[in-house]
């Protein structure tokens, strides 16, 4: 190999790449912490998947032997439907809800919107566990006051744990949870669109109904595929409301419910290290396609094209 | 200037490692104080709330060695630490407080030092030949026991009596008094079946001689499962005729529903182990007007009883401990006075398993004020715990109760019945012991 041309000196150093230096000595801290607590474990964990490890036959590496094991495995297989089938129902229910109520919020401009918005959010300030563990006790056949309600009208109440409605109960306790949290996403989306636009469309004849349907709602677009890949991520993570209802529902929820209960199970129940990671990296890899595949057809209407 | 760059972030990295890694292998923090530092210690998990005071009699009863204790939380909280720390390979304390049922999953793993080699044989006449085969697989002992489970009946004899119901002795004089209760239009059931019982099931079926698992830790590779034996199939048969007749309840075990029924009498019977009588006094919102009382569990033959155990817990030493030689003396000498054992009894209202106490005329003789001064022990508990003759459990029991429980909840939710659920059951541990490397017997 030969140079074409010989650099005459060494350059010097321009005043902004003095200042990227500092910049990267404020950065560091951070860095180290994070390539520490995020990177190495990470890189641990990916390497742990490659070992396979039994109880009676020691460990060895297996290459990608768990991997293959993973997407073999019923039980894997069966918890991705699962949540599959949650987010199916469980993300349109809270999008609807949240959007409704967004639109609603922003139209009434009273003190009692004010209430109803910070009503509506609260469920998300109150811990995942603790909303889990209140909703157990609300669909207690002993405690729950859909016994008493039942009684009123003479009839037995259904048993929200019981393995045909477990489903529904979990839908319900979710959005509950997530419905104000992304409603107050998308009203401050609504509230940043300028109100001249409504103004001009009301002169043009529009309706309430036709400004949310044809102008609000095609406004705020990019904020909804913001909620709904949160509301994707998070569903493909279902973890900790059916492991609180678990312990009430042993039958109608399995130790491999869903993915992520999959692999902790594995991991502290019953020792499978290794194969617990190989599974938590599935999932992490599913959910980083499912996400990269939504957000590329939600490309117009995020504005990420 | 790069390397400068680098080095003042590897320098970064260091001081984090430092700061988080300063807690890991230095002195551990214990829950209680020690006053005697010149000591060597020996940390201690466990999870009974009147070990406090257990732990402070040994410290002041020794001077060479001091209990550094944790509460690491009970049961599976407490083996989900373990377990990391085993894979971590550091971070278990010297002894730890486990149940009989774990030993083998943790001594699989290389996770418990053979006691047997420091002395444990020397105290094992203070033990009742089951509690000693619980804790102990062939010559290799895991653990000393500390505190047992014999199964006996504990009923509201105000609802027996309201409702003119005999104490059965037998599971066919159960079967009738449930019907019998049934029939005279009680609000409540006899007793539940939980399908999330895990040992309460297991106990059951080994009460009708079901001997699920064959296995010695002196061959670990090798083991023999037999969970759909006859003993096993006739007792759940049994209990989906209850259940199917709307004699007994399905509820799951130790959630609030659960307490609340055993306290407000919608269950009669409580098949309970001598530590439940405890767990109930722990329940709040007991029912004024409830009279409890204990009688023997029910046989499925008077002639051979049978006497089975729910739960216990030893003290085993852990391969990362590196003074195994004082941990083993802590296990054996915790529990091992008189002193000790009138805290566990008064407090925690434990069942030793240490026979000076045990075969004592003063535990024998003692009078419960929750059963209105009745002398359970002599009456039940006694002859329960000496009829007992151990039980050997797999090596990866959590996954088999995790199963049982699934194959059991599908039994009474109507998609199967009793010989199926136990038959799916053997296929799947099978399946999984061959795919965890072991050989199976039979």
């Amino acid at each position: 190999m030969t140079t074409t041309t010989a650099a005459p000196t060494r350059p010097r150093i321009s005043l902004q790449r003095k200042r990227q230096r500092y910049g990267w000595f404020y950065v560091t801290p951070f860095l180290a912490i994070f390539a520490l607590f995020f990177i190495v474990p990470l890189g641990y964990a990916a390497w742990m998947s490659l070992f396979s490890s039994t109880l009676a036959g020691g460990s060895q590496f297996a290459g990608l032997g768990n991997y293959v094991r993973a997407f073999t495995d019923p039980l894997f297989i069966g918890g991705i439907g699962r949540v599959a089938a949650f987010g199916l129902v469980m993300i349109p229910a809270q999008l609807i809800v949240a959007i409704t109520a967004a639109l609603v919020l922003d139209t009434l401009a009273t003190t009692l919107s004010k209430i109803s918005r910070l009503l509506i959010f609260a469920p998300y300030a109150i811990p995942v566990v603790v909303g889990a563990l209140m909703w157990s006790f609300l669909y207690s056949p002993r405690f729950g006051p859909a016994s008493t309600i039942f009684e009123w009208f003479g009839m037995a109440a259904p048993d929200f744990l019981s393995s045909s409605a477990i489903f529904g109960s979990l839908v319900n306790i979710v959005t509950w949870q997530w419905a104000g949290y992304y409603m107050i996403i998308v009203y401050a989306a609504l509230r940043s669109v300028d109100p001249a636009i409504y103004e001009a469309a009301r002169i043009d004849g529009a309706n309430g109904f036709h400004i949310a349907m044809r102008i609000k709602v095609p406004m705020i677009s990019s904020s909804m595929v913001m909620v709904i890949t949160f509301a994707l991520i998070g569903t493909l993570q279902f973890f900790t409301e059916p492991v609180v209802l678990r312990s009430m529902a042993a039958g109608a929820i399995d130790s491999a419910y869903t993915p992520n209960m999959y692999a902790y199970a594995l991991a502290f129940q019953y020792s499978q290290f290794n194969y617990a990671s190989a599974i938590a990296f599935s999932l992490g890899i599913l959910v980083f396609i499912g996400s990269f595949i939504f957000l590329f057809f939600t490309r117009k209407q995020s504005g990420l094209k | 200037m790069k390397n400068r760059l680098l080095a003042s972030g590897a320098a970064v990295a260091v001081a984090a490692v430092a700061l988080t890694g300063c807690s890991g292998d230095t002195q551990a923090s214990c829950t209680n104080t020690i006053t005697k530092t010149d000591a060597e210690q020996v940390t201690v998990w466990a999870w009974y709330p009147a070990f406090a005071q257990v732990v402070d009699l040994f410290n002041e009863t020794h001077d060479d060695v001091q209990i550094c204790w944790t509460n690491a939380g009970q049961g599976n909280d407490q083996y989900s630490k373990f377990s990391t720390a085993i894979e971590a390979g550091s971070g278990a304390p010297d002894v730890l407080q486990l149940e009989f049922e774990v030993l083998s999953s943790f001594a699989i793993r290389d996770a418990l030092v053979d006691l047997s080699e420091y002395g444990a044989n020397d105290v094992r006449t203070n033990y009742t030949d089951g509690a000693w085969e619980d804790a102990s697989s062939g010559d290799a002992v895991y653990a000393i026991p500390v505190d047992g489970g014999p199964m006996g009946m504990i009923y509201r004899a105000d609802i027996f009596d309201e409702y003119g119901i005999e104490v059965p002795e037998t599971w066919d004089e159960f079967a009738d008094a449930a019907q019998a209760l049934k029939d005279a239009g009680a609000p409540g059931v006899l007793a539940d079946f939980p399908t999330n019982g895990r040992a309460f099931n297991q106990a059951l079926f080994a009460q009708a001689g079901s001997t699920p698992f064959v296995y010695d830790s002196a061959n670990p590779q090798e083991i023999g499962i037999e969970v759909n034996d006859d003993g096993a199939k006739e007792v759940l048969a049994y209990w989906q005729d209850l259940v199917e007749r709307d004699l007994v309840a399905t509820d799951d075990a130790f959630t609030a529903d659960y307490n609340t029924n055993l306290v407000n009498g919608t269950y009669a019977v409580y098949i309970a182990a001598a530590w439940g009588p405890g767990y109930l006094g722990g329940l709040a919102d007991a029912d004024e007007d409830a009279v409890w009382r204990a009688a023997p569990v029910p046989q499925w033959d008077t002639a051979n009883p049978v006497q089975i155990n729910w739960g216990g817990s030893s003290f085993g030493v852990t391969s990362q401990s590196d003074k195994p030689e004082l941990a083993a003396l802590v296990a054996k000498e915790i529990f091992g006075t008189e002193e000790a054992w009138e805290i566990g009894v008064d407090q925690a209202a434990l069942f030793p398993l240490w026979t000076p106490v045990l075969e004592s005329d003063e535990f024998a003789q003692k009078e419960y004020p929750f059963f209105a001064g009745q002398k359970i022990n002599e009456d039940v508990f006694l002859e329960a715990a000496a009829g007992y003759e151990g039980f050997t459990f797999s090596p990866f029991q959590n996954y088999a109760y995790d199963q049982l429980t699934e194959e059991l909840y599908a039994m009474v939710e109507g998609q199967q019945n009793a010989d199926e659920a136990l038959d799916t059951l053997q296929d799947s541990l099978e399946q999984y012991a061959t795919q965890q490397g072991f050989e199976l017997l039979n």
